[in-house]
C-alpha cells in the first residue's frame, strides 16, 4: 500500500465512525414517524404536482429573470458610471450601490412595492407596474444591482490594461473598446459570482410574499406555506424545497459547462 | 533599369513633412519627470530606432507619439498635425499608427485570424470577408497562415507577437511603432519577429523601434537614437551613434550591452 492510498484509507474511516457515531444518535433521538407525518406524506407530496411546477415554480422563475434582467441592466450602467470621468456620474453610482447594498432586501421590497403605487398613483401606472412582476420585479433588479455593479465592475478591472491600449491604439472608440474587448473578457471573470447572484436572488423572490400574493402570483415558498395551512402538514414545503434543488443544481452544472466551454483554447 | 524618384525616396526630403515630429516633449509621472525636453523626428520611409538604459524614457516618448501617454508640454505632430490639440480627433490619428507592444497584449478572447479583423471591421467598418481576406494574407506575410483559428493562449510568445504585427498592419498604417517588441520572448524566438520588422522596414514602412536588440539596430536603422536620463544625447547613423559614439554615457552604455 502506497503512502497515498493509507492516507485515503484513514480519512475514509474517520468519515465512516463519524457518520456511524452521528447517524446512530439521531436514529435513536429524532422522533422518525412523526416527522414523516409531517413533513414526507407521499400523497401529499404528489399531490402538489404538477400545480406546483405550473404555479410556483413558473413564477420563481418570472421573478428571478425579470429580477436579474433589471439588475444587470441596473449593474453595467452603475459600474460603467462608477469607472467613468465625469465626476456627478461616479457619484449617482456610489450612492446607488452604497444605499441598496446597505439595506435589507426585504425592506427594499417593501418600500418599493408600497411605495411606488403612492408615489405615482397605481391608475397612473403601465399595468405591469401594479402586478407584483413590475413591482416586485424592480424591487429585486435594485437590489441585485447594486451587487452585481460591483461584481461588474471587479471583473473589468481583472482586464490587463494593455487589452484597453491595444484597441484604443487601432482607433477603437472608448464604447467600441468597452462593448468588444473589456466585457466579453470580464463576463468570463465574474461568471462564477454572477452565477452565484443568480442563485441567491432566485432565493429572494421568496420574500415577495410580503407585499401580498394573489393566487397565480404565488412563487414556490408562499405556494408551500399556504398548502401546508390549508392541508395541515408541512409536506408541500418539501416539495417546494425539491423544486428550487431542481432548478438551482441543474443551474450550476450549465454554468461549469460554459465555463469549461469559453476557458477551452483560452487564458 | 533606375527610376530616379524611387532613388531620390530613400533619402530625406528637407522640405517634406516627417511623419513624426516631436517638439520640447516634457512628461512627468507624479514628481519624476521622465522626459525632459525632446525633440525628434521620424521621416517617411525612414526607419528610426531609439535604444538607452531603462528607465531613459525611451518607451513613454514612443507611447507619447499615439497619446497612450498625454505629454505635459510640448508638441506631437503626425503628419504635420498636432495630436495634443483637443480639437484633433485622436481615433482618427491613431488608426494610421500601428503600435506593437512588448507584452503583445493580443485579444485572448478572439482567435489569431479575429485579432487581426477587428480593427479593420470595427474602425474601418469593412465587411468581415473583405477583413478576412486580407486578414489571412498578413498572417501569411507573418509566417502564420496555418494558426489563423488557435486563440492566442495556444500559440507561443513569438507567434503571438507575429500576429500582433498583423494586427496592427490590418490597419494600413503610416507608420509601426515597436515598443520592445522582442524583450518578453524567449531568446529562440526573437528572431522570427526580428525578421519579419525587417522585412517591413525593407519594404518601405516607417517605423520607431524602440529596442535593446543592438543588431537589429546596426542592420536595418536608418538612424540610431540614444536617450538616457529623458533627453536625446546623441543620433546619427547606426554606424556613428554605435561604432564611433561622441558621448560618456553613450559608450558606457553601449559597453554594457556588449558584455552580454
Amino acid at each position: 500500500m502506497t503512502r497515498q492510498q493509507r492516507s485515503t484509507l484513514i480519512q475514509w474511516g474517520a468519515f465512516a465512525t463519524g457518520f456511524v457515531i452521528i447517524g446512530g444518535t439521531l436514529a435513536v433521538t429524532v422522533r422518525w414517524s412523526a416527522l414523516a407525518d409531517r413533513f414526507f406524506k407521499w400523497d401529499d407530496f404528489t399531490g402538489q404536482f404538477p400545480e406546483i411546477i405550473f404555479e410556483a415554480a413558473r413564477n420563481t422563475l418570472l421573478y428571478t429573470v425579470i429580477g436579474f434582467s433589471g439588475g444587470l441592466i441596473f449593474g453595467l450602467v452603475a459600474a460603467l458610471m462608477r469607472q467613468s470621468s465625469v465626476p456627478p456620474a461616479r457619484l449617482l453610482a456610489s450612492l446607488y450601490i452604497e444605499i441598496f447594498r446597505a439595506l435589507p432586501a426585504l425592506l427594499t421590497i417593501l418600500i418599493v412595492g408600497f411605495g411606488i403605487p403612492i408615489a405615482f398613483g397605481a391608475e397612473n401606472l403601465p399595468s405591469f407596474f401594479t402586478t407584483l412582476y413590475g413591482s416586485g420585479g424592480l424591487a429585486l433588479a435594485l437590489v441585485a444591482g447594486a451587487y452585481l455593479a460591483e461584481t461588474i465592475r471587479a471583473g473589468i478591472e481583472a482586464v490587463p490594461r494593455g487589452q484597453v491600449e491595444a484597441a484604443r491604439s487601432l482607433g477603437m472608440t472608448t464604447s467600441q473598446t468597452t462593448r468588444s474587448i473589456v466585457l466579453p473578457q470580464a463576463f468570463r471573470v465574474i461568471l462564477p459570482p454572477l452565477t452565484n447572484e443568480l442563485v441567491l436572488l432566485l432565493k429572494d423572490t421568496s420574500l415577495l410574499a410580503v407585499l401580498g400574493v394573489a393566487i397565480g402570483e404565488r412563487e414556490l415558498t408562499t405556494w408551500g406555506r399556504t398548502f401546508s395551512n390549508s392541508i395541515g402538514n408541512y409536506t408541500p414545503l418539501m416539495a417546494a424545497a425539491v423544486c428550487y434543488l431542481a432548478i438551482t443544481v441543474p443551474l450550476s452544472q450549465l454554468v461549469k459547462y460554459v465555463e469549461n466551454r469559453t476557458k477551452a483554447g483560452q487564458r | 533599369m533606375t527610376d530616379p524618384a524611387a532613388q531620390s525616396s530613400s533619402a530625406p526630403e528637407s522640405h517634406a513633412l516627417p511623419t513624426v515630429e516631436i517638439r520640447d516633449l516634457h512628461k512627468s509621472f507624479g514628481t519624476n519627470e521622465v522626459l525632459k525636453g525632446i525633440d525628434f523626428h521620424v521621416n517617411d520611409r525612414e526607419v528610426v530606432v531609439v535604444v538607452g538604459p531603462s528607465g531613459s524614457g525611451k518607451s513613454t516618448l514612443l507611447r507619447c507619439v499615439n497619446l497612450l501617454e498625454v505629454p505635459d508640454r510640448g508638441q506631437v505632430l503626425i503628419d504635420g498635425v498636432d495630436i495634443c490639440d483637443s480639437g484633433t480627433d485622436v481615433n482618427a490619428v491613431r488608426r494610421k499608427i500601428g503600435m506593437v507592444f512588448q507584452q503583445f497584449n493580443l485579444f485572448p478572447h478572439l482567435t489569431a485570424l479575429n485579432n487581426v479583423t477587428i480593427g479593420p471591421r470595427k474602425v474601418l467598418k469593412r465587411t468581415t470577408e473583405e477583413a478576412e481576406q486580407s486578414a489571412r494574407s498578413l498572417l501569411d506575410r507573418v509566417g502564420l497562415a496555418d494558426h489563423a483559428h488557435k486563440y492566442p493562449a495556444q500559440l507561443s510568445g513569438g507567434q503571438q507577437q507575429r500576429v500582433a504585427i498583423a494586427r496592427a498592419l490590418a490597419m494600413n498604417p503610416e507608420i509601426m511603432l515597436f515598443d520592445e517588441a522582442t524583450s518578453a520572448l524567449d531568446p529562440e524566438l526573437v528572431g522570427d519577429v526580428l525578421s519579419v520588422m525587417r522585412s517591413l522596414a525593407d519594404d518601405g514602412m516607417t517605423m520607431m523601434v524602440v529596442t535593446h536588440e543592438m543588431g537589429f539596430a546596426k542592420n536595418v536603422a536608418d538612424r540610431v537614437v540614444f536617450m538616457a536620463d529623458g533627453v536625446v544625447v546623441e543620433e546619427g547613423t547606426p554606424d556613428a551613434v554605435l561604432g564611433s559614439p561622441q558621448h560618456a554615457r553613450t559608450q558606457q552604455f553601449l559597453q554594457q550591452v556588449g558584455d552580454h
